[in-house]
């Protein structure tokens, strides 16, 4: 078994006995020991519980058991709460919880017999683009070990990235999954609101997030979307659907694209970047596959990051109210009052990043300013949403950056928290307007990888995997490895 | 861009006062930490500024992405769950109660 093997290459391969799911979660576990300490991409392992459920496969195979995903070893992000294993969301605050349930996603694909080897780093609570507010330290860039993976899901993306894991669950609320995939070099999907359940996730902003796969290809990123995707009943923003392309997915794979898209590219995402090779290379390639290109506009972007910082910062500062050193988490020692136990709990669990967006969110829902800033974005982003359907009705997809830089180095933005927040200008877009987008590794700047965004209307996870997989036959972006992982 | 905030409704200082917010969030911030997050906040809250300039005269907000409604079920109990089992990560517990600081003395 190769490190690189993608989950369609292992489920192949376990199917034809080249060697039992025992043998290849080991392998996966040794990986972890290894290149973990170099890279920091794992808050935790459960080898105990991934090796039982892996022996669980290997006897459901032999009694005949066919289906796609058995066996296959995958690392779940630590913001999913697991049953009897450390949750964490990357804080101090939950540095001792273990949830006494399993997240849907969780349940999800351990019904489709995979196993989970451990659970990767991320910025606290997912407020972070470079996985630098993570109480359990910094991860590194498998492509250059002094310059951040991206965030928050920047454990799921290096690990992927050095071979680690083929997949990883990630969450985006503002550019999480995909802006660490672009960092690291990787394929990255961030589904539609409200088609991965967010039930056991846990909550950052609940109007925007959402749950998907961090994987090497696009179609390892179908696979686990197959599983991961579905209602659930016990999210109340599920979306109830039938889509005979996604039930078919795990056992069938991407379909193939079989006609030309037009592709949209709206301006506003690239008048100020001169540094976007990759794309460029990556127009004429879409081009020679036989799809137009034509120029659009999404005039209401550049408020985007304002609005998005008003929203998930009122949201974030709603849902973190739960952290009071009563029920679960962090308290404080010898506290002399309620309110006492309250502050100095919140104060020694939170870090300095979730305390300015808590203080933010609570500035701009406080009395007198809830319609001058809180209503005021919620407005915007009708006009954001508006700008995207108008968009369709002209083209098929969206192509644009993922991110304004490749990787950058650490500290290089710690202390300048706008222009940090500056790095999700391409990605906070579509997450307000919730609408699914990928990104795909499509060039590299400076020996760092590169990526793209495609954008797709509601619920079309299917064109962005069909244009996405056809691209990935033609080029070989997504096969670049980092040279000296450890 | 703006390096002040603008979008005071009442016409009142928008100085931020960090001691008030960190009260409402039930945050214990003092001193130096607290000079440090009201640079910090204002230079959010000027970044955030800037989308005043945009017109929404007539537009009504959004609050689901999507511009659905979160759906209802009936009101009945589903699940049974083992207070024990719930209460095993609290930091202090007795006969099923979260035990804080006395209240009412």
């Amino acid at each position: 078994m190769s490190e690189y093997s993608s989950l369609r290459e292992m489920s192949a391969d376990l199917a034809k006995g080249a060697y039992s799911s025992v043998e290849l979660t080991q392998a996966h576990l040794e990986r972890i020991q290894t290149a973990n300490a170099a890279l920091n991409c794992f808050i935790s392992t459960n080898a105990e519980s991934a090796l039982a459920a892996a022996t669980k496969a290997d006897q459901q195979r032999a009694q005949g058991d066919q289906r796609a995903t058995l066996g296959l070893p995958f690392a779940h992000k630590d913001i999913f709460c697991t049953r009897d294993i450390l949750t964490t969301a990357g804080s101090k605050m939950l540095s001792n919880f273990v949830a006494p349930y399993d997240a849907t996603v969780v349940s999800n694909m351990a019904a489709a017999g995979m196993i989970s080897v451990g659970k990767t780093n991320m910025d606290e609570f997912a407020m972070g683009s470079s996985n630098e507010n993570s109480f359990f330290g910094t991860v590194s860039n498998p492509w250059d070990h002094t310059r951040v993976p991206g965030g928050s899901s920047g454990g799921s993306a290096a690990a992927v990235a050095a071979g680690i894991v083929a997949g990883a669950t990630g969450t985006d609320t503002g550019g999480s999954i995909r802006q660490p995939a672009a960092l690291c070099g990787i394929t990255g999907l961030k589904p539609t609101y409200g088609r991965v359940s967010r039930y056991g996730m846990i909550a950052f902003a609940s109007s925007l997030d959402q749950a998907g796969p961090m994987t090497r290809t696009a179609e390892d990123a179908a696979l686990m979307l197959g599983v991961m995707a579905g209602f659930d009943s016990k999210d109340s923003t599920s979306a109830e659907r039938h889509d005979a392309w996604l039930d078919g997915v795990v056992a069938n794979g991407i379909a193939v694209l079989d006609r030309p898209l037009t592709i949209g590219l709206p301006r506003e995402y690239f008048s100020d970047n001169p540094n976007f090779g990759g794309i460029e290379a990556a127009k004429t390639e879409l081009e020679k596959m036989g799809h137009t290109l034509v120029d659009v506009s999404l005039p209401h972007t550049e408020s985007a990051v304002p609005v998005y910082y008003v929203l998930a910062s009122a949201e974030a500062s709603t849902n973190l109210s739960r952290y009071d050193g009563v029920r679960f988490g962090h308290r404080c020692e010898d506290p002399q009052s309620l309110q006492d136990l309250y502050e100095r709990s919140r104060e020694e669990g939170f870090g300095a990043e979730v305390k300015r967006r808590i203080l933010t969110g609570t500035y701009t829902l406080s009395v007198g300013y809830f319609d001058a800033y809180y209503l005021k974005a919620q407005k915007i982003r009708r006009l954001i949403s508006e700008d995207f359907q108008q968009a369709f009705t002209q083209v098929d997809v969206l192509l644009a950056p993922t991110s304004p830089t490749p990787a950058f180095e650490k500290n290089q933005l710690t202390d300048d928290h706008v222009a940090m927040y500056q790095q999700d200008l391409f990605t906070v877009p579509t997450s307000l307007a919730g609408l699914p987008a990928m990104s795909l590794p499509c060039g590299f700047s400076n020996g760092l990888p590169m990526g793209m965004q495609l954008i797709a209307p509601a619920f079309r996870e299917d064109l962005l995997l069909e244009l996405a997989a056809q691209y990935q036959r033609q080029t070989d972006w997504h096969l670049k490895r980092p040279e000296a992982v450890v | 861009m703006s390096q002040e905030p603008t979008a005071d409704p009442e016409g009142e200082s928008n100085e931020i006062d960090v001691g008030h917010l960190a009260a409402l969030a039930r945050l214990a911030i003092h001193g130096d930490a607290s000079a440090k997050i009201a640079d910090d906040l204002q230079a959010i809250i000027a970044m955030i500024d800037t989308m005043q300039a945009v017109n929404t005269d007539g537009v009504e907000p959004l609050s689901h992405p999507l511009d659905t409604t979160a759906r209802l079920r009936s009101d009945e109990v589903t699940e049974h769950p083992d207070p024990a089992h719930f209460q095993s990560g609290a930091p202090a517990t007795a006969d099923h109660y979260y035990l804080v600081p006395r209240v009412v003395e």
